[in-house]
This record gives C-alpha cells, structure tokens and sequence, in this order.
C-alpha cells in the first residue's frame, strides 16, 4: 500500500513552484467468470493501473485548473499525462472558488476494507461458485427455463491521492459479487428475475439467498397483466427504494445545488419530507459497501444527516461546491473512476429505518402497488424539474397482501411530492451495492399507468 | 501506422502461443485511445481533460468457453502473458503447435477532413463560448447553460488465428448543449447533442448555433408543460431520435447473444411476421460519419448493412464472431467493445427504419387526441419478455390534429413486438440521431434514425388521467 503512496508523492515532485498538482494512482486485478449450462463460459482475470493528474495554477482572477489521464503508469504515459494537465490548465477561464483540497483537520475513521479471502481463494473454487449458482437456479424450480449468465467477479485495489496543498490519502479495497438473471416459463410466457448476493469476499456470499431471490422474482411474475390506470399507493421493496434514494442523492449535491441544478435548492431549513424520514449520507459506516475512510479528493469521509424528520438540514459539498457556497467541504468529493474531475456526491446514503416489517406495511397500506423492479430511470426521472416517471414490474396489494403480478405499467408523480408522501418505512434495511441502502418504503399519490 | 502498435510477427507468436494448449481460437486486440474533452458551465470553461489508454485483449476460445485477459504492456513479453493468462482456460488440452500465418493487414484510415488534434484548444473553446451566448440570448429565463465537447481517436489493430488482420482508425466528436430554464413553476431543460464518425468538420457555427438554440428554446417550451396524460393514446414520433424505439423495442432483441440464449421474444421467428408491414428496419455499420460507423467491427469484420426486418417480416438477427460460429456462418459485422479491456458482443452499429411514403403533417392531422413526441432521451428492455420504456424529453399534446400543449417529461412504456405491429403510418422525413448503448457494462456509441412515425397506441407514463 505504501508503496503506491511513496510513488504518488514522488511524483508530486515534479511540479513547478508556479503549480499545485493533485496525484491519484490506482491499481487492481479482477476477476469474472461467466457460468453458462454447467461449463464456464467466459473467464477473465486482468490487472490494470492508473493515473489521473490535475494541474492548478492561480492566476489574478482565481485559478486554473488541466486534468490528465494515463491508463498505464509507465514513465511514457505518467510525462504524456502531465505535459497534458499543464497544457490543459492554459485554457480554463480563471475561477476564485477553484482549489484543492487541503487538510481540514477531520481524522480519517480506520477501517478495514480488504479481505484476504479474495486472494486466498483459488480460480477453481470461484470457477466452481459461478457454476453451483446457476445449478441452484435452474434445479431449485421447474418453471425456470433459462438461466442467462450466473456470474461471479470480485477484485482487489489500491488507490493513493496525493497534492502538493497536503493532502495524502491511501485506500485498499476487496470486494466479491455473484448475481444470476432466471428466466421463468408458463406457456408461451416468459419472465424473468434477477438475484445477487454482495460482500468483501466470496465467503461472505450466499450462492441460496442469490439464487432464491432470482427464482422467487421470476416465477412470481408469471401470469403477469396490465392493470388500469390508478392513483395510489406505491410500495418499494429495498431494492427499488435504494434506486429511488440514488435519484433523491443527486438533487443534495451541493454542486447541482448552488449551480441552480436541483430542485431543493433554497429550500434548507424548510419541510421538504414526510417526518417518517431522515436521510444520512455515511461512508464511515462499515456496512455499506461503498464505504471508505476517505472521499475522492482525500479528505475523510464523514457522517452527514441531510434530511431529519422530513427537514432538510445539509447538502453534501466537495472543495469546490463549498467554496463556491462558502461552506466547507463536507467529505462528499466523488469522481466517475481516476479519469474524472471531483465533484459534490452523495456516498453512502441510508435512510433511517421505520417501526414495521414488510408484511405489515402492505396490511397497512391495503390497496396499492408492489414495485419489484424499475426501468428507464435515465430515460424518465429529471433530479432537476423532479419530474418522476418510470416503468415497473411488481404485484397488486390487496387487502393488505400481495396479489396478481403487473408488468407493462409505468409509475409516476414528482420527485418534490414522493418526498412528502412516504407513508411507510420499513425496518428491513438491506445493504446494497452502489451508493444508497435501502428498505421498503410506502408512498402515496403515485399514478399507476396502465391500460 | 497501425504497424507501430505492435509488429505483425509479435502479433503472430502471441496467437501462437495462445493456441498452443490447443484452443480453437485466439484473438489479439491492440488499441490505443486518445480524448480531449472539455466542459462550459456558468459563462466559464472548467476544465480541459485529455486522456490516452494503450493495451491488448487477448482472448482464446476453447469448446464453449472464452478465457479473456488485458494487459496495458505492449511489449512482446508483455502480451504474451497476457496471451497465457487467457489460454489458462484450455487446462489439460492437447499442447500442439500453432502456426498462426496472418492475411496482408487491412487498413482503414480516418475520414476524418479535420482531425481533432488538428484543431487548437483556443478554436474548441471559441465554438462553446459562442454555443453558451447563443443559448443564452433567448430569453432571461435560461438560466443555466452547459457545453460539453470531446473527441477521441481510436486506433486498433486486430489479428486471430485464422489469419484476419485489420486495422482501423475511427475519429469522433461530440457536442452537446443542455439548459436549464426558471419560470413560476420550477425548472425545465432543455438538451441538443451533435456527434459523428467525423472530425471537427461537421461542427460548423451553424450547427453548433442550431443547437444552442434548440437546447434553449427546449427548456423554455416546457416551463409552460402540463403533466403527460396516463394510459393508452395514439403516439407520434418525430423522426431523428425516434429511432430510439426500435432500438429498444427489438434492436436488443435481434442480438444473436440474446437470441441463441433463448432469451428474446424474437428467438425462432425469422421468416415469421413480426411488424406491421410499413416497418423495414436496417442495421447499417458502412453510413460514413454517423455516430456509429465503422470500416471494421472490433473482431477485424467490414462493416455492413444488414436488413432485420423487411415488410414486418423477420429476415436476420445480428451477429458476432462467436455467436455466428455456432450457427456456421458468418458473423454481420456486429461484434463490438467498449475497449481492449472488455470481450466484444454482439452489438448495435446504427440501427433504424426505412422511410415511408406518408405525408409527416397529414399523420399528425388525422388524430383527435394523442401525444406527439418531439425528442426521445433513451430507453430500457427486457429482452427476454419485451417490455421496454423510452423517455420522452420533449413532447406536446395533439388535439383535433393539432400540435398544442407542451408536456413535462414522463416514460412511455410497451411490448416490443406489440407495439411493432402498431405503426401505422412512417413519412418520408428520415433524420438521424446519436446515442450510447449501454449492455452488460459496455457503453458503444451508436445511431439511431426514422422518418416521423405513428403507433396506433401506447401507454404514456404521465399523472393526468
């Protein structure tokens, strides 16, 4: 590990006395195997590395800052990268609130997110997990036709980020992944469900509860309709509401905030949310999986409660954003791989947990909508004008148990009244991978488009 | 050019040694990816960012199974490690000797009349500062504007053991012009992009104009949309980004990778009727400069035009090196990669449908009540039942045949080989338009085209009854 950080440092030696320079360096291997009627079907074993430089230089209106990025760390490509970022910082217009970040005295919390079982299991055995995944699914139902892919992947990886303003940040990571898609059959019909099972090491995995979740969502669909357009409420399983909560995350950006880009923006302090929620953003939680001791632009992560009994307290801020809101970074810098710049982003999202399980939820609720699964939220949800429409598949709640299974239906309202319409939180919070956890949530006022 | 990737007789020992546990395939592709991108967010250019990945993919086949590695060395010892690493998968084969004798190497050049490197950072900045002014002198409710640039020069090289050598070299560039627009009821956007298998030719002022002010004039539009009606209407689709439906509605679904998996609803129905007889779709790799062009597919196969369906019949799937040898025949020149660090796929090149004969007004005239679909965002299937959404970015109500209200964005939802057998009218105002497909973790830049189009019915996805 330290070795990546020395290499990082030494080549923060190389800027100028005009310059500041941010280095981050990463390295991993990964592993995937494709399972496919008892054989492997592809099998992949790479190790790639890394780096992304950014050059910052003040000049009489503020500063300039040229980005970098090498996938390769030979001598080459590391001076390629570099003559590129000093070029590139020629051309930026001049910005006061433009910075790195420097050390705001907020301890880093340690955690330990490598597990030596990545590495110490062999290539058979992880050949032999993707397999005895998909032998559970298509043995565990008659119904399931097809299996798609059941598939194992899980890696190793270091990242160092480095600047010449102070800041060093070293991170490793371990993570191992099954997932399996089940295509059930009745007839001429045929639907499909999608399970996975997460962790820092393929120990932690559970090839059943994988394999149950894919067969139970696929054959539970069987025998699907198009219901008829209604309003009501819409209940989320874990999965769904982690998506939702993902969407709801980029409206607190503190970036899209003070740009005029969200539309909570000048809305703190104001009730924005049903009191059943509180929101937190914490990478410090070793639960989550994206959890991390350090944010993209190596400032500790930290604990931030963004909505508190449906008030709306805090937004998440990188350097930049906060300077710009003159506020301080809150540790959410976030980049799409070491190619990218940092930005304001959610982390770790959870919400906190209500007071019923599931099955009394939907009694509860007694009519409504079951939402198993949600598509086209690229294509149909704007965090901008929270416009929210998306399609589904799921069951009928009636009389406060699940029903007939829909498909071909779309959910809608807007992002702003979903909010203020949670009815229900479940206290079935589920870890999940990507950047929110998530449990079954109730929410009124949706209009289920149908026939 | 290509030859200073990696030399053919490195290339040929590294399929050799690939195939020397007895594999029935090998595969070497060497790339090297050069971009420049750069962003306009509140009157000031942010940030300029360039970026070069260089390396190899060495893939092996062996019986059913793919063994695959990557490695960013370009050296000999270098690529033959990786070369060993993918054929681990042929554990206990046979361990003869290959002798892999490659063709003469296949060359395709760019096109490309101003190479992106060739224009100076300053000119790439000009045309963003004037998109942003553009934008902005619509009106004072813009209140935001973004522009966004890059392009990218992707050279590769790609030989396999059975001799295919090619080499190609593809430029594209993108500009895109997203706005935000304030009114009493909130905020609205507005988003135009402009991308080609092109250099910076096709970025004249007034097509880079074009576009900020129809990302401006999108987002003023709609601060005055009323929420998009629910349930079933008659749909019309503009040409251009409408071609988005059939990419989701069965272009996913004609991938043979789907199909050989039975997990397509259009597994086992060539020569079967599967549309309405006005839809006649192509997949067409050779359209020069469109956003997803290209002289040779990422396996070394020339692009081609491959019709699917002809007269609502079904003619083809679409088929990569793999998938196709399964069947004995040859692959369609569908085989794609994001980069050398991924296996390729059967994938889309651009995929759209023939015009019709229909007069674009007169299809609009002829419905009562119904949406009209202006600008689509993108969509999402479910190969394996159908379903598919698309989002409706720009869109207005018909009323007594007319065009009227503006509507807020919403999802329109279907069965793809239901919704085919509604299109009952197509016109003659073919356009096209650029897009990312995104499939298993792989992003390929693809088009999309249509003339203006009508389905006879489809669920919107609004709040209004």
């Amino acid at each position: 590990m330290s070795e990546l950080l020395d290499l990082a440092r030494a080549l923060l030696e190389r800027a100028t006395g005009a310059e500041e320079m941010e280095v981050f360096l990463a390295r991993g291997v990964e592993n995937e195997v494709r399972a496919y009627q008892g054989e492997v079907e592809d099998l992949s074993s790479s190790s790639s590395a890394e780096i992304g430089i950014r050059i910052l230089v003040d000049g009489p209106q503020g500063a300039r800052v040229g980005t970098a990025y090498a996938g390769s760390l030979d001598e080459g490509a590391v001076a390629e990268a570099l003559a590129n970022a000093r070029d590139n910082a020629r051309f930026a217009t001049e910005d006061e609130f433009v910075a790195f970040a420097r050390p705001d005295g907020v301890a880093a919390v340690a955690m330990d997110l490598v597990d030596p079982g990545v590495a110490a299991t062999s290539m058979d055995e992880k050949v032999a997990m993707a397999i005895e995944l998909e032998r559970l699914v298509r043995g565990g139902d008659p119904r399931i036709r097809q299996v798609k892919g059941a598939d194992y992947s899980d890696y190793l990886s270091e990242a160092a980020i480095v600047t010449t303003t102070g800041i060093a940040a070293g991170l490793e990571r371990s993570g191992a992944y099954v997932s399996v898609e089940a295509i059930a059959s009745a007839g001429d019909e045929d639907q499909t469900g999608w399970g996975l099972s997460v962790g820092r090491a393929p120990g932690e995995l559970s090839l059943e509860s994988a394999a149950a979740d894919a067969i139970r969502r696929a054959t539970r669909m069987l025998g699907a309709v198009k219901p008829p357009s209604a309003k009501g409420v819409a209940v989320f399983d874990p999965r769904t509401a982690a998506t939702l909560w993902s969407i709801m995350g980029s409206a607190l950006s503190g970036d899209a905030v003070v740009r005029g880009r969200s539309f909570f923006a000048g809305r703190l302090t104001e009730t924005v949310a049903s009191e059943l929620v509180t929101l937190i953003d914490d990478p410090t939680d070793p639960r989550h999986f994206a959890a991390s001791p350090f944010d993209a632009e190596g400032l500790a992560s930290r604990r931030n409660e963004l909505i508190t009994r449906g008030r709306l307290d805090r937004f998440v801020y990188d350097t930049v954003s906060a300077r710009r809101a003159g506020t301080a970074s809150t540790g959410n810098a976030v980049r799409g791989g070491v190619s990218g710049s940092p930005t304001a982003g959610c982390r770790a999202l959870q919400l906190v947990p209500g007071d019923y399980d599931q099955d009394e939820i939907l009694r509860h609720v007694g009519q409504g909508v079951f939402v198993e699964s949600i598509t086209g939220v690229h294509s149909g949800v704007n965090p901008i004008s929270g416009d929210f429409s998306v399609g589904i598949t799921g069951l009928m709640i009636r009389d406060g148990v699940l029903a007939e299974p829909i498909r071909e239906v779309t959910i809608a309202s807007t992002l702003q009244r979903m909010l203020l319409d949670v009815v229900y939180v479940g206290r079935d919070l589920e870890w999940l991978p990507g950047l929110a956890a998530g449990q079954t949530l109730a929410v009124d006022g949706v209009t289920l488009s149908g026939s | 050019m290509s030859e200073t990737l990696v030399a053919p007789d490195v290339l040929a020992r590294v399929l050799n040694e690939s195939m020397g546990r007895g594999a029935d395939f090998a595969e070497v592709f060497v790339e090297d990816r050069a971009a420049q991108s750069a962003s306009l967010d509140q009157r000031r250019i942010q940030e300029l960012s360039s970026s070069r990945s260089r390396g190899a993919g060495v893939r092996v086949v062996v019986g059913e199974t793919t063994g695959f590695a990557h490695t960013a060395d370009l050296s000999e010892s270098g690529l033959l490690a990786a070369a060993r690493a993918a054929a681990a998968v042929a554990r206990g084969g046979g361990g003869g000797v290959a002798e892999v004798a490659l063709e003469t190497l296949r060359e395709h050049p760019s096109r490309a009349e101003v190479p992106p490197a060739s224009v100076a950072k300053s000119a790439k900045i000009e045309l963003m500062m004037r998109a942003d002014e553009v934008a902005r002198s619509r009106a004072d409710a813009i209140s935001q504007v973004q522009v966004g640039m890059s392009d990218s020069t992707r050279r590769f090289v790609v030989a396999n053991s059975e001799g295919v050598f090619a080499a190609d070299d593809q430029v594209r560039t993108r500009f895109a012009v997203s706005c935000v627009a304030v009114g009493d009821g909130g905020m609205q956007t507005g988003y135009r992009p402009l991308a080609a298998t092109r250099g910076f030719e096709f970025l004249t002022p007034d097509a880079i104009e074009d576009a900020a002010r129809g990302a401006a004039d999108q987002a003023l539009t709609k601060l005055s949309a009323r929420p998009a009606p629910s349930g079933d209407l008659p749909v019309v689709l503009a040409g251009g980004s409408g071609g988005i439906l059939f990419h989701e509605a069965c272009g996913h679904g004609l991938e043979a990778d789907a199909i050989m998996k039975q997990a397509s609803v259009y597994a086992g129905k060539v020569g079967q009727r599967v549309a309405s007889e006005l839809v006649t779709l192509v997949d067409d790799g050779t359209m020069t400069g469109e956003w997803g062009y290209l002289a040779v597919d990422d396996e070394g196969r020339p692009g081609a035009r491959n019709v699917l369906i002809e007269n609502g019949v079904l003619t083809d799937y679409m088929w990569d090196y793999l998938r196709a040898r399964k069947e004995g025949r040859a692959s369609s020149g569908n085989g794609r990669r994001q980069s050398y660090q991924y296996l390729p796929m059967v994938r889309m090149t651009n995929t759209y449908l023939l015009a019709g004969d229909a007069d674009a007004d007169e299809i609009v005239a002829q419905i009562p009540r119904g949406v009209y679909v202006a600008q689509l965002g993108g969509g999402q299937v479910n190969t394996a039942t159908g379903d598919f959404v698309f989002g409706a970015t720009a869109a207005f109500l018909i009323e007594n045949g007319r065009i009227t209200t503006p509507l807020r964005d919403c999802n329109l939802i279907g069965n793809g080989p239901e919704v085919l057998k509604r299109v009952d009218a197509v016109a003659t105002d073919f356009s096209t338009t650029p897009g990312t497909c995104g499939k298993d973790g792989q992003q390929v830049a693809v088009g999309c085209g249509q003339a203006t189009m009508r389905l006879s019915g489809i669920t919107i996805g609004g709040t209004s009854s």
